[in-house]
């Protein structure tokens, strides 16, 4: 397959599965005393982030660390792309360092395409995040933890999300998760609905693989997974809606809309959340709520997109079977 | 050096074969078998011989951005493509908003010779929408301005639009409006629509171009003036268009050959050279400009050519600047989608390229017919070539060309601007 993981939608199903099992093998290695794998010894990856974001820079640098690779961040802020250093000319320099890998993150969507695409540099290229574009590994780390909690940890191996009905609720327009999520999701055999005021989802939307509501009470009850993304307090003065409180009384989700979700089903939120707004404390700190699962499993999920792409091993392409993935300890 | 040019053997128009002979700079004999002495002749071997073409929208960048383009560069890529005259945009560095700038413009063409310049002025000072310019003063000075334009920004103000529209009509002029709302169109990226819901680069919507155009035309109807709208770009726009020329509002548009030929799916490379306004749009605008190329609903082409320094070009899509080069592939494109595809005949470029723009800019000595006694502005054709767009051929100072590789048909081997050649073979003189 690709060198390079800059959209979910790149994914076939057997990709994104392998990746998955492999994941479960990653978080086998947090469970040791040792959490560390010698995998990508002398390889060096940096974390090149025009956008600040502490979480998912971290997130990334941990699972680059735990498995043995050479670490450089770089941030933006108070560099030579503060002066006006253009993205072609810093990606350059940092290859002349002998960089392996670059996990870029970048307000301008379609920043890490470019760069994987314009011949300025051979270095594997993830996207951490790119505008109102992609952030595929936000995708796999949620596909993950709705896996695990909805078929099992041991069950999901190997099997894909066929059939379970997940709704993401809120501002799809300005979101890379959501796109990001539609496209796995979809991918990987899930029934999506997308929730919000009609304000917040693009126009084009009617052409993605799935349904659309501007009603959220009548989506609960069918619903395995609930994700609220977070919304922006700015949005408001764009006239995307008229107040916040209008916006989480109809689209918000507390406890009484939490009741009207089926037993199993869970909240989930790709984080930071804006408690008050698309989420009450209540909902947010409650058992059925994963957020901080899911900041466990994005180190396990990205652990296994950093050793797939750069550990030698090949994704699978489509139409060829998915091979079992290889463990952690034959690859010593 | 002779003074006499006998073009021989020239489909005129795409007809029969004819001769066509020089003397100066007039035209003084069109037929068959005409006598060359004293004369150079130019074997035309069936190529198609048009009126030198007119493009109504070029930005030159001198003065201000001399690293992208001059006027002694401009108009050598508009001799290249086949051009005699073209109408230089007023988004220059200072803004040409008064006669001393649009002067300077005009003589800096003169002076060159490859191709005459005719400066537009800038409906309002400094482009910035608020106060009108000196239209007056601009249209007597030298560079005699009759078109007026903010393009690069959208006259957006009902009040100035109309002011603007009316007080050209003391000297025959005309407003060229860049219909863009902006309110509805702040940090767009390309067409609203399936592409950019995907690529989640911010939408540009159809209705941000179509609200402003059917603004205008009622406006022009109102004040009895004329009103011109640069590159059209979607289906609902020329709807509105042929709805007002068929209430007799007098409204005259134009359409660039890149909305001729291309869509907002190449965008999906996030290649900024598809990076344009107004954006690429859909197929099905595509095939709605053609067919309003063809019935007159759209009357010319205009090249819209912006040139742009490689490293403007050579980033991600939100830093990139808009626009492309086009002086030199218009004809190509043009024959690619509207002659080639059976809806326009040479006659009929002629007129979109030639003819029409020159009357709309009222510019006098071309877009004249291939007759005796008519001023020498030529171009010849050769319309069974077909090769790929090389840009490192290019006479224009920038390479920003969405056509790179693309096999294209048509190649302009010969242009005379007043019996004069400016490209022999091809080659610049």
């Amino acid at each position: 397959m690709q060198r390079h993981l800059i959209s979910a939608a790149d994914l076939t199903r057997d990709d994104a599965v392998l990746i998955l099992d492999t994941a479960e093998e990653m978080a086998r290695v947090a469970d040791r005393p040792i959490k560390k794998l010698p995998t990508l010894r002398g390889r060096t990856v940096v974390n090149l982030f025009f956008e600040d974001s502490t979480r998912t820079r971290i997130s990334f640098e941990a699972a680059e660390k735990r498995l043995s690779a050479d670490v450089i961040n770089f941030s933006a802020k108070g560099s030579s792309v503060s002066k006006g250093e253009s993205l072609k000319d810093t990606a350059q320099t940092l290859e002349a360092m002998g960089v392996d890998a670059v996990v870029i993150r970048h307000g301008a969507s379609g920043a890490p395409y470019r760069l994987a695409t314009s011949g300025w540099i051979d270095a594997h290229v993830i996207n951490a995040g790119d505008g109102t574009h992609q952030h595929p590994t936000q995708a796999l780390l949620d596909a993950f933890t709705m896996r695990r909690r909805l078929v099992g940890r041991d069950a999901g191996l190997g099997h894909d999300l066929n059939g379970r009905r997940i709704t993401l609720v809120g501002d799809v327009l300005h979101s890379r998760v959501a796109r990001s999520n539609v496209d796995l999701l979809h991918t990987l055999g899930a029934e999506v609905t997308l929730v919000a005021p009609p304000t917040l989802l693009p126009v084009g939307v009617e052409t993605w693989p799935c349904e659309i509501s501007y009603d959220l009470d009548s989506t609960l009850p069918k619903s395995d997974a609930v994700m609220m993304l977070r919304v922006q307090r700015e949005r408001m003065n764009a006239a995307f809606f008229p107040t916040e409180r209008e916006y989480s009384r109809r689209y918000g989700l507390d406890g009484d809309r939490m009741a009207r979700m089926p037993e199993h089903a869970i909240v989930m939120h790709p984080g930071p959340m804006v408690r008050g707004m698309e989420i009450t404390a209540e909902v947010a700190d409650s058992d059925r709520c994963t957020v901080v699962e899911q900041v466990a499993n994005g180190v396990s999920i990205r652990m296994a997109v950093l050793y797939l792409l750069l550990g030698g091993a090949e994704f699978q392409t489509a139409g060829t079977p998915a091979a079992p993935a290889r463990t952690a300890e034959e690859n010593r | 050096m002779m003074s006499k040019t006998l073009i021989r053997g020239a489909k005129l128009l795409g007809g029969e074969p004819q001769d066509v002979l020089i003397d100066g700079e007039t035209i003084i004999q069109v037929g068959a078998g005409l006598s060359a002495e004293g004369a150079e002749v130019v074997e035309a071997g069936g190529k198609v011989l048009l009126p030198g073409l007119v493009d109504l929208h070029t930005h030159l960048r001198e003065p201000g951005r001399e690293d992208s383009e001059t006027v002694l560069t401009g108009t050598r890529a508009a001799a290249s493509g086949g051009y005699t005259a073209v109408f230089a945009m007023a988004n220059t560095f200072p803004v040409a908003d008064t006669a001393g700038v649009v002067e300077q413009v005009w003589r800096l063409g003169k002076e060159h010779g490859y191709c005459d310049v005719r400066p537009i002025g800038a409906v309002t000072v400094g482009l910035e929408g608020q106060k009108l310019a000196e239209l007056g003063a601009m249209h007597e000075s030298a560079a005699g301005v009759t078109v007026f334009s903010d393009d690069g920004k959208c006259v957006h103000d009902a009040v100035i639009m109309r002011r603007a529209l009316e007080y050209v009509k003391a000297f025959d002029g005309v407003v060229a409006q860049h219909a863009q709302e902006p309110r509805l169109t702040e940090g767009a990226q390309m067409n609203e629509g399936v592409v950019s819901a995907e690529l989640g680069l911010g939408g540009w919507p159809a209705v941000a171009e179509e609200s402003v155009i059917a603004r205008d035309v009622l406006l022009a109807d109102h004040v009895g003036s004329r009103v011109h709208i640069c590159h059209l770009s979607t289906a609902g726009s020329v709807e509105i268009v042929r709805w007002a020329k068929s209430r007799g509002i007098r409204v005259t548009a134009e359409v660039t050959p890149h909305h001729l030929l291309l869509t907002d799916e190449l965008v999906r490379s996030y290649n900024p050279v598809y990076k344009v306004n107004p954006p690429l749009r859909t197929e099905r605008d595509v095939l709605a400009l053609r067919e309003a190329l063809a019935d007159g609903t759209i009357d010319i082409v205009a090249t819209d050519h912006a040139p742009h320094p490689h490293e403007d070009k050579d980033c991600e899509w939100a830093a990139a600047a808009m626009g492309m080069v086009g002086l030199e592939t218009a004809l190509s494109v043009v024959q690619e989608t509207m002659v080639d595809t059976g809806l326009l005949d040479w006659a009929g470029v002629a007129d979109r390229m030639s003819h029409a723009p020159a009357r709309i800019g009222r510019a006098e000595g071309h877009g004249r017919p291939v007759s005796a006694g008519e001023p020498a502005n030529l171009t010849l054709v050769d319309t069974a070539y077909r090769g790929p767009v090389d840009p490192a051929g290019f006479a224009s100072r920038s390479r920003n060309t969405p056509y790179e590789g693309r096999e294209l048909p048509g190649r302009v081997t010969h242009t005379w601007l007043r019996g004069k050649a400016t490209l022999v073979d091809g080659k610049l003189t």
